[in-house]
């Protein structure tokens, strides 16, 4: 279980997080929701340690993040990055497989790479890629290297930053398939932000919606539709009338 | 009104003073990620490559054209007070004390101080670095620590063959323009060039190889956002890499030879 109380976060003037409070259940996906430069990327940033809260606190079955042995912390999590965060002077499978050779228990290369072309065939990827750079591939396959790399050690939470943004409808059905498997088969806790309705209806156990630097609405995806928050309701069917400005 | 003024000083000055003792931290700090395990030997491996060997070719050329420029410089001065035949002892000397370890420096800060800023900076702005602290990877022991040791390492050996290189231009210029016997010429410089000219040429190179590599990892952690951030962390790499240089060398003669 992760937990957050009274998150605040400025960069400068720029309020960005004003007294968050989340709850996400072990075991469960989360899906975060909510306008673009909300701070759902520094959401999950801040529950990594990456971008430090300049108030709050942020637990982790009970721990507080900022305590305790940091490796030991971080071996706990996978994270995907909006932007892929691929390391460009490695190849495919060298940034899938990058912590498999590392850390406490390192594998062999042959079986880190072994490992690495098996997760990159879950993501919808054929092993030829393997051994190509990163710079080579499409945006779409980048994304996809980047959430095999976020799965491949196994970890208990997953954080995915717009995992299916820039994927053709097909491969984003096939990703949220995965996550959702994930989940279910490996009692792996996810935290999804992603824009995409039918991700989140396809991924989610709960929802919340993140407006203004607070947690707007959260709940279970299925009482979505029937909730009656305007800014929600005006958030998961696009219109451009509402309570929230459009220009932002 | 002079207030004013003083402001205008000393703001600039502390700003100075305040980047100045941030280096000095991150420095302190990658001597520390330095002895503490683990250490990345591929990583290490590569930018030796990089910094030694890619940067031969430049450093070479600069020491052989400086030689040449240097043996007609001497030779032009010297006759001034009929003292031609000292330019063997001199372009060794020059070559070996300053002008290899210098312009070397100077060289690899415009080759190496950049690329590395740049690739660290283009890590920093597309959050690879972030992905590096999530798998487990400590930045400065995965991409400062090697770098800094690689150039720590490899620069004294380019200003070794640069100092070679750059006696040879003295003497091809010597033999081949200024009417030198060549075994007089050779026999000249190997009797008057003394270890310690050589040697404090070779320390003051590890020092500008450790600014270079520290410089430039220390902009490119520290870029900016965007492709803008980035430029601007790599002209500040290679312009603090410079003066630090140019400055340490200084600091460095006075210690080694102002008794
Ligand atoms: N390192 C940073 N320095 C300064 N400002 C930042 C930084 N990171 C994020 N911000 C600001 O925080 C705000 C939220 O950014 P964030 O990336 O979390 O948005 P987001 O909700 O993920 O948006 P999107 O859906 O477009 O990805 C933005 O206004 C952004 O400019
Ligand atoms: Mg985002």
């Amino acid at each position: 279980m992760i937990t957050l109380t009274d998150v605040h976060k400025a960069f400068g003037n720029n309020h960005v997080l004003r007294g968050l409070d989340l709850v996400i259940p072990k075991g469960e996906s989360m899906v975060i929701i909510g306008g673009s430069g909300t701070g759902k990327s520094v959401l999950l940033k801040c529950i990594l340690g990456l971008v430090h809260p300049d108030q709050g606190t942020i637990t982790l079955e009970g721990q507080d993040v900022t305590r305790g042995d940091r490796d030991a912390f971080l071996a706990r999590f996978g994270m995907l990055f909006q932007g892929g965060a691929l390391f460009d002077s490695l190849r495919v499978w060298e940034n899938v497989g990058f912590r498999l050779v590392r850390g406490s228990k390192p594998m062999n290369k042959d079986q880190a790479r072994e490992v690495a072309i098996e997760k990159l065939r879950r993501v919808g990827l054929k092993p030829n890629v393997a051994d190509l750079y990163p710079a080579e591939l499409s945006g779409g396959m980048q994304k996809r290297v980047g959430l095999a790399r976020a799965i491949a050690a196994e970890p208990e939470v997953i954080f995915f930053d717009e995992p299916t943004t820039g994927l053709d409808p097909i491969m984003s059905g096939v990703i949220n398939t995965l996550i959702r498997e994930i989940v279910l088969e490996m009692g792996v806790t996810a935290m999804t932000i992603t824009h995409d309705m039918t991700s989140v209806r396809a991924i989610a156990d709960r929802v919340a919606m993140l407006h203004d630097g607070l947690i707007r609405w959260t709940g279970p995806v299925a009482d979505m539709d029937a909730a009656p928050d305007p800014y929600l309701q005006q958030f998961i069917h696009g219109r451009a009338e509402g309570p929230i400005e459009s220009v932002r | 009104m002079i207030g004013a003024v003083l402001a205008r000083i000393g703001r600039p000055v502390l700003a100075v003073l305040a980047g100045f003792g941030r280096v000095v931290l991150f420095a302190l700090d990658t001597l520390r990620h330095l002895l503490t395990p683990p250490f990345y030997w591929r990583e290490f491996w590569a930018s030796l490559l990089q910094i030694g060997w890619f940067s031969l070719p430049v450093v070479g050329l600069t020491a052989f054209f400086t030689g040449g420029a240097l043996a007609l410089q001497i030779y032009s001065g010297g006759s001034r007070f009929s003292a031609e035949a000292v330019v063997p002892q001199i372009v060794a000397i020059g070559m070996a004390r300053e002008l290899g370890p210098v312009l070397g420096g100077l060289m690899v800060a415009a080759r190496v101080a950049s690329s590395i800023a740049a690739e660290i900076g283009t890590m920093k702005v597309t959050e690879q670095i972030d992905a590096l602290v999530t798998l487990s990877t400590h930045p400065m022991k995965y991409l400062t620590v090697p770098r800094v040791l690689a150039a720590t390492l490899a620069v004294p050996v380019l200003v070794a063959v640069g100092d070679s290189i750059g006696i040879s231009g003295g003497w091809l210029v010597g033999i081949t323009k200024l009417g030198f016997n060549s075994a007089t010429y050779l026999k000249n410089t190997t009797d008057f060039l003394e270890f310690w000219d050589v040697g404090s040429g070779l320390v003051k190179g590890a020092v500008f190889g450790f600014i270079v590599a520290l410089m430039g990892c220390y902009a490119g952690m520290n870029s900016g956002r965007g492709a803008q951030g980035v430029g601007a962390a790599t002209k500040s790499a290679v312009v603090a890499a410079s003066v630090l240089i140019l400055a340490a060398n200084y600091v460095l003669t006075g210690l080694f030879f102002s008794s």
